[in-house]
């Protein structure tokens, strides 16, 4: 219970919204909201280091710990197609070798004083995260840690070959997996040419090819001191965090601008690939390119989504697919907003024999939701919920974290906490409709089903 | 990898002098425990209701019924109708859901403070009047099914997780998956439903959680009035199981479409039932700690780092739960290496540390994250109230977390050992591989290099 455990708590949870997509689901909860039940949002510091990263800070003495974290613009996205898994494997590779410090070095100094590392990685973005204990002894030799790791990382070649074994394994497992196969099929439907097409971690022949040189040259590029975003919360004074935020990032590369991604094609041709698999059920994906993170329809999209597939229980998708017929145990929507605009994707798994009728059930579903758009009372139920919900949005050290490094990295507004409720309270029913008009053609679709129904295989 | 580190966070450290003054408890006439856990930094409460219920309570025939009737709870009751429940959470702005494990069943909504009072109302009213219909049921069980092929039946490394439970136990019901065999599943009836929901969901058998931003009393209060009306029941007694001594390894093998090998080896080991008098559980936890407690714990060091005969390895072992427990060694293979190479280098680890035992600077290290872990606790009131309510629902109750802190921070080098060497024995041990199988069902070798599945 202490330490280290084992499967068999809580495997067979009742309905999480959309399990298969913890992770990007958390990337759009890290957009939304505030309230009209009076409540303090957290009051964020914002300054320049001297080094040229920006600052987030939100100081805190509840609890005796800190957490920060460092994000630049070095995600999959700046791959070059036949080099695909570069950005991937740096990122993978910071604290494994940094100057003066071997790979057991770096694991065991955090273990001894109980700090911890955590990583995120998209197409957009690379991340380092540290929690430790807020005592000046823990914290300086966590931060000492972290400042070597981000700033003067060796990537071993010995370590570099160990690696690109492992990650080509997990990529040869996940090439047997429909949720991948199908992900994959799906990204590349949408985005064809661009880099946002390319699989975030890679493939085996693109890794196969890397070398140290690809990866210190993507790192001197891309992990620049004028790109980076640091983020502060917890137990730290003000004069504190500016020392910390410069200690983090003084010895990364100057900056340049992060280059700039092409555009991206937002009208697909409708497409379905249907890819054998012997899994007893068909996994189905359905989308289209969907909206950036700074798109002036972001509200409309947000709240309508949250109608459409986002709201767990309650929403359309759920209610037809799910709750009036049994077809499936998860059935969502999303956007996944990004610098560019990011998918807008349904997906479901069905067993075979009734993946083609719950498709066009999913079909109907949209169609219909995108032409009449929400009914007030729908409309209602998701500010009620979006909104009634705040508090529990920020009511965490670490949800708070990742509110900064998204505020900080994509350039939104200091205030987009306090914003946030009054900007869904104002959405109206003909924005939505409007919006998803705009954004989404249910007869422009890309739809890839894996294990598709064999009859019907092409 | 960083997945290994995040990991202990989810677990248990160490208890801070003073956040025990903060949890209340008092029990209703009508013998519902309620715990409450103040926690001020944020306008939210979390409320939990635990029922000493779960797959490990089910008979032959009817596995999956605790689970099928977890999601049944969500069907309504005589004035809430069916989907009202979570419609209304979500109004509040709520978030809400629940699960079932082999010892317990839980439900949870999150909330702002202010709305506990109707989260307190859904809840006790279907603690006694649930609907229960053939039309709802019948859609319900296909939802399960749907959930079964998900979770298990097309996942290979959770299928020989099943298979290897129903290998290692016999006698004890952990025999049986918790969403059930589907061959139960598909006979099921609403009318097996009825049964466990009128056989364990009762006061009497439940636990209230409350953990936020509210005082005590008045939660006291705000319970006496929602649940106070509830009746209590006879409850029927729990059963008593045990798990004959095994009478020597097991070994199983379990294929399915993948690309890797995978092995997992399981021995028998007990759980605590006296956390103050008992030491062998604690000594099993920090064992775990020294194999895998960070990435440069033996198994990750000497494996994966070193050997590189393995792309992952790790150890794993819960001293917490109704029936007994494993203690868990597994390991990925490399490319070019086989389950049986990575068996033989984690008995290597395990006889070097028989022979040479364990470093004091090895257990505190372990010791040191424990710690921490206890106050990065603190940032998650959901999951303070989740450790409440576990360990009352089996049994050991919320008082023994700083017991079993304080006993974890005693163990000796010496104790680890004497685990090691009692425990990690080849008769007490179940060994399931994953065999992978290519996914067009043709031989491996024919579709050599890159991917090896049909398109």
């Amino acid at each position: 219970m202490f330490v280290k455990k084992y499967g068999r708590v809580d495997t067979a949870r009742c309905a999480f919204i959309h399990p298969t997509r913890l992770v990007k689901s958390m990337a759009i909860a890290a957009l939304c909201c505030v309230s009209t039940i009076a409540f303090a949002t957290p009051s964020i510091q914002h300054w320049q280091s001297a080094s040229g990263a920006k600052v987030l800070f939100v100081e805190d003495h509840d609890i005796p710990m800190l957490d920060v974290a460092v994000s630049v613009p070095a995600g999959s996205s700046f791959d070059a197609a036949d080099k695909s898994g570069v950005a991937g494997l740096t990122h993978q590779m910071l604290d494994l070798g940094a100057e003066g410090l071997n790979e057991d070095d770096i694991s065991r100094g955090m273990a001894d004083i109980g700090a911890q590392f955590g990583g995120s990685f998209d197409q957009d973005m690379a991340g380092l995260s540290l929690r430790t204990l807020s005592n000046e002894a823990e914290r300086g030799k966590a931060l000492a840690i972290m400042a070597r790791v981000l700033q003067h990382p060796l990537f071993p070649e010995a370590i570099l070959e160990r690696e690109k074994a492992r990650l080509i394994s997990a990529l040869k497992e996940a090439e047997t997996k429909p949720e991948s196969i199908a992900d994959k099929a799906f990204q590349k439907a949408v985005y064809g040419a661009h880099p946002y097409a390319l699989p975030v971690h890679g493939e085996v022949a693109s890794v196969e090819k890397i070398t140290v040189q690809d990866m210190k040259d993507f790192y001197r590029a891309h992990y620049t001191a004028g790109n980076a975003v640091v983020a502060i919360m917890g137990d730290v004074t003000r004069a504190q965090a500016e020392v910390i935020a410069q200690q983090l990032t003084v010895k990364l590369s100057d900056a340049v601008a992060p280059p700039e991604l092409p555009s991206v094609a937002m009208r697909i041709q409708a497409s379905e690939q249907r890819i054998a698999h012997p899994a007893t059920q068909s996994h189905i994906l359905t989308g289209v390119p969907g909206m950036a993170r700074t798109d002036p329809d972001y509200f409309p999209l947000y709240v309508g989504n949250y109608i459409l597939g986002g709201g767990g229980f309650v929403s359309r998708l759920m209610h037809e697919v799910r709750e009036k017929r049994g077809l499936v145990y998860s059935v969502y929507s999303y956007f996944m907003p990004l610098k560019q605009p990011g998918a807008f994707q349904i997906g479901l798994q069905t067993k075979k024999e009734q993946a083609d009728g719950a498709l066009q059930l999913v079909r109907k579903t949209l169609a219909e939701f995108v032409a009449k758009g929400p009914t007030d009372k729908e409309l209602l139920a998701a500010k009620q919920n979006i909104v009634g919900g705040f508090p529990m949005r920020i009511d965490s050290n670490r949800k708070i974290l990742g509110y900064l490094s998204v505020i900080g990295f994509y350039g939104l507004p200091l205030t987009y906490l306090d914003d946030f409720t009054g900007k869904v309270e104002k959405v109206t029913v003909a924005q939505v409709r409007d919006a998803f008009a705009r954004h989404i053609d249910p007869q422009a679709m890309a739809t890839v089903i894996v294990g598709a129904p064999e009859e019907t295989t092409k | 990898m960083r997945a290994y580190l995040l990991y202990i966070t989810l677990l248990f450290g160490w208890w801070q002098a003073g956040a025990q003054a903060e949890v209340f408890e008092r029990t209703l006439s009508n013998g519902l425990k309620v715990i409450v856990k103040e926690d001020h930094r944020a306008p939210v409460v979390v409320q939990q209701i635990w029922y000493k219920a779960g797959s490990m309570d089910e008979n032959v025939g009817t596995t999956g019924i605790a689970h099928v009737l977890e999601h049944m709870m969500f069907k309504g009751t005589q004035d809430v109708p069916a989907g009202e429940f979570s419609k209304r959470i979500a109004a509040a702005g709520g978030r809400e859901n629940a699960f079932t494990s082999s010892d317990y069943t839980a439900y949870f909504q999150t909330l702002h403070k202010s709305r506990l009072p109707l989260a307190m109302q859904l809840e006790s009213d279907r603690m006694e009047n649930l609907n229960l219909t053939a039309p709802e049921f019948a859609k319900e069980i296909k939802v399960v099914m749907e959930e079964r092929r998900m979770r298990t039946d097309d996942e290979p490394q959770s299928l020989m997780h099943e298979v290897m439970m129903a290998t290692v136990y016999q006698e004890h019901p952990y025999h049986h998956p918790i969403i059930g065999w589907m061959s139960d599943l598909q006979n099921l009836s609403v009318n097996d439903a009825r049964v466990w929901y009128n056989r364990w969901y009762a006061p009497n058998n439940a636990t209230l959680v409350i953990a936020g931003d509210v005082k005590a009393e008045e939660v006291f209060k705000l319970a006496q009035r929602h649940y106070g009306g509830v009746s209590n029941r006879r409850l029927a007694p729990q059963r008593n199981f045990t798990e004959s001594g095994q009478l020597g390894i097991k070994r199983v093998v379990v294929k399915a479409p993948a690309e890797l090998p995978q092995l997992v080896m399981g021995y028998h080991t007990p759980t605590l039932k006296k956390p103050a008098q008992e030491w062998k559980p604690y000594a099993l936890e920090m064992l775990a700690g020294v194999l895998d407690g960070n990435e440069s714990a033996r198994l990750n060091k000497h494996l994966v780092r070193e050997q590189k005969i393995a792309s992952s390895a790790g150890a794993g072992y819960d001293s917490t739960a109704r029936g007994p427990s494993l203690f868990i060694l597994e390991a990925t293979p490399s490319e070019g290496k086989t389950a049986e190479d990575v068996e033989a280098a984690l008995r290597q680890e395990i006889a070097q540390l028989l022979k040479e035992g364990v470093s004091e600077e090895e257990l505190k290290r372990v010791k040191a994250q424990v710690m921490a872990s206890e106050v990065y606790k603190r940032d998650s009131v959901f999951y303070q109230a989740m450790q409440i309510g576990q360990l009352e629902s089996i049994g050991l109750g919320h008082q023994a977390i700083p017991v079993m802190l304080a006993k974890l921070q005693a163990v000796t080098a010496d104790q680890v050992l004497e685990v090691a060497r009692e425990f990690l024995q080849d008769d007490n041990l179940t060994v399931a591989t994953l065999d992978p199988q290519p996914l067009s069902g043709k031989p491996k070798h024919q579709s050599k290099g890159g991917s090896s599945h049909v398109r």
